[in-house]
């Protein structure tokens, strides 16, 4: 076969994607990547487990931030019911531990399938809705797995579950807090890179248009509802794995992962962070962590302090913490991933 | 012997008290430009809308070679052939003006279920968004961001995403309309060797470009087809004189 012969005034057009971006953030992007990992390590070795577990919440939350980043950032869906994924995937690991089935291979696919199917039937009809009616029809359909899985008396209730045992892999030990970090943290790359091939995938060009002018996709023959529906899908999936993981985390599977408040505050890790960038929501996770952590530490009234922050960041910062990584501070200039 | 595209039958549309489209019947044939020209508010916007499916007609029926499609989705229409352009500018303002134009190719090059290779690195794709941008004279502008461009080119983005899709019926929204003398003289040129193997309706407010293009004009006032001939009967038509054309 011949190589196909690549037209001269095509070549500058050509260009692929670069996942850490092309501009000045690219390094400092890379530099927190590597202290998300390296940090919990090294204060792991110095015998501090308080971190290491804290980098962990991090990271499980970061995944989950991921995964509605897809939809909201890059998709333009704001759904206001992503906790529901979370606490079907830490449902998925809860229930069959309590039946005495422990295999992580078990729980992980179960967890990302029963988020899927939950994406598909509830999507399927909320897609159906635009703006305000999206945002409310996602958060009824949370609150209806809410208090479903609440009103589940065999598998504790309100009282939640405790998790005896955490999900058995066979050829690793998560139940060890750094093998548990690891894997959270590489399950995180794996999301980011996935969703980096996604959102530049004829799939994501789709799903971005959407976003950008929805009356312009359908003229130009797209059908929108079965793109949004699918990029729904792979998101709850997505998600899914990162309740598994919080559900192993805390060793204790409870409705609390699954409150309006808790999609709440994935929507403001996603915001936070810089929505429509791959990194985002990363950043997104461990500011919002962090602070809730530190603030919290002061005074339990740390939630006002909080919101001012949040709105604050909000209303003037563009971007969100993405913006601030990937601003060119000499020119001034913002040089975004899109 | 001419074939008939496009065919509309007693089209009815009213908003309320308003009747945009009272009882329109018209067709249009292969290789032909058909403008469709009327005063502000006579519903020419909205009769493209209902050939197109965004709104859906109270009554009446569009029939697109042979097949009713009256009721037919957005999405299906364009898969068989028809496009439009937009009156007021409708692109994806923050993706590049090549993005744009590939992304009005990828939608009729198969299904876009694919989730692994960069769109941005298809050759396919960048090659034919290339020649429509090519098409339009907007070449040059290829790698910047549609919200750059000045109003005129992006008159032209605009047509080039709706020829990108290799349409068979164009339905153009005052395409002319905000652009400079020479892109508009340049626009009657390609709108002129459009026609060929295609058919456009054209809804126009300049005069020159509808009488220089046009093979028929449909006269549209208060939603109302008041005449429908070649651009002599039209200039002749006491009627459209009375009505539209008398200030002249
Ligand atoms: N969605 C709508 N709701 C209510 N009234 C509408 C709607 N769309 C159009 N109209 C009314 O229908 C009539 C026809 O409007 P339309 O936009 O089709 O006119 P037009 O011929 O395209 O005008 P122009 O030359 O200004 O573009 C107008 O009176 C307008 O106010
Ligand atoms: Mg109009």
């Amino acid at each position: 076969m011949s190589v196909q012969e690549i037209p001269k005034e095509l070549e500058s057009h050509l260009k692929p994607p670069l996942l850490f971006g092309s501009g000045r953030g690219r390094v400092l992007t890379i530099f927190i990547m590597v202290l998300l990992f390296a940090l919990p390590m090294l204060a792991w070795g110095m015998g501090n487990q308080f971190y290491l577990d804290f980098s962990s919440r991090i990271v499980c939350l970061a995944i989950a931030a991921v995964s509605l980043n897809l939809i909201l950032g890059y998709g333009g869906l704001v759904s206001f019911g992503h906790a529901a994924f979370v606490g079907i995937g830490a449902y998925a690991v809860g229930i069959p531990a309590y039946h005495g089935y422990e295999s992580a291979w078990l729980h992980f696919p179960l967890a990302m399938f029963a988020a899927a199917l939950f994406a598909l039937v509830t999507g399927a009809i909320s897609l159906r809705t635009k703006g305000v009616y999206f945002i409310m029809i996602t958060m009824a359909f949370a609150q209806m797995a809410y208090y479903f899985f609440l009103s589940l008396e065999e598998y504790g209730g309100d009282d939640g579950m405790t998790l005896w045992d955490r999900s058995d892999f066979g050829f690793i030990d998560i139940s060890n807090k750094l093998t548990f970090f690891m894997l959270a943290y590489v399950l995180l790359a794996v999301c980011i890179c996935l969703t980096f091939k996604i959102v530049h995938s004829r799939f994501g060009m789709v799903l971005r248009g959407c976003n950008s002018n929805e009356a312009r996709m359908k003229a130009l023959g797209y059908n929108t509802y079965a793109y949004r529906l699918t990029a729904y899908v792979i998101s709850g999936a997505m998600c899914g794995l990162a309740g598994a993981l919080i559900g192993n985390l805390q060793d204790f599977v409870t409705t609390d992962t699954m409150t309006w408040t808790r999609s709440g505050e994935l929507m403001f890790m996603v915001i936070l962070g810089g929505a429509g960038s791959l990194f985002g929501p990363v950043l997104g996770a461990i500011v919002f962590l962090l602070l809730e952590e530190i603030l919290s530490a002061y005074t339990i009234h740390w939630h006002l302090p909080f919101g001012a922050f949040l709105i604050f960041c909000v209303l003037f910062v563009k971007g969100g913490m993405n913006g601030l990584v990937t601003r060119d501070w000499i020119t001034g200039s913002k040089q975004g991933e899109k | 012997m001419s074939k008939t595209l496009l065919k509309v039958e007693s089209l009815k549309k009213t908003f309320g008290g308003v009747v945009a489209t009272d009882d329109v019947s018209f067709d249009v044939q292969l290789n032909e430009i058909h403008a469709v020209i009327g005063p502000n508010g006579a519903g020419k916007t909205t009769l493209i809308t209902q050939l197109f499916g965004e709104q859906l007609p109270d009554a009446g029926s569009v029939f697109f070679q042979g097949e009713n499609i009256t009721r037919l989705a957005t999405n299906k229409r364009s898969a068989k052939g028809l496009a439009r352009s937009f009156q007021i500018t409708s692109v994806f303002f923050d993706f590049s003006v090549l993005d744009n134009v590939a992304l009005a190719v990828q939608a009729h090059k198969g299904h876009s279920f694919k989730f692994w290779q960069a769109a941005t690195t298809e050759i396919e794709l960048r090659q034919a968004a290339m020649d429509a941008l090519h098409k339009v004279k907007l070449d040059k502008r290829a790698s910047m961001k549609a919200s750059e461009l000045s109003h005129g080119e992006r008159r032209q983005l605009e047509i080039a995403m709706a020829l990108a899709t290799n349409p068979v019926f164009l339905l153009l929204d005052e395409p002319m309309a905000g652009m400079g003398a020479e892109e508009s003289a340049s626009m009657f040129g390609l709108l002129k060797s459009l026609k060929e193997q295609r058919a456009i309706l054209l809804v126009e407010h300049d005069m020159d470009v509808v009488f220089g293009l046009a093979d028929r004009i449909s006269v549209l006032v208060y939603g109302r087809l008041i005449a429908t001939g070649t651009p002599d009967e039209i200039r002749r038509n006491p009627q459209v004189r009375e009505a539209y054309l008398g200030e002249e």
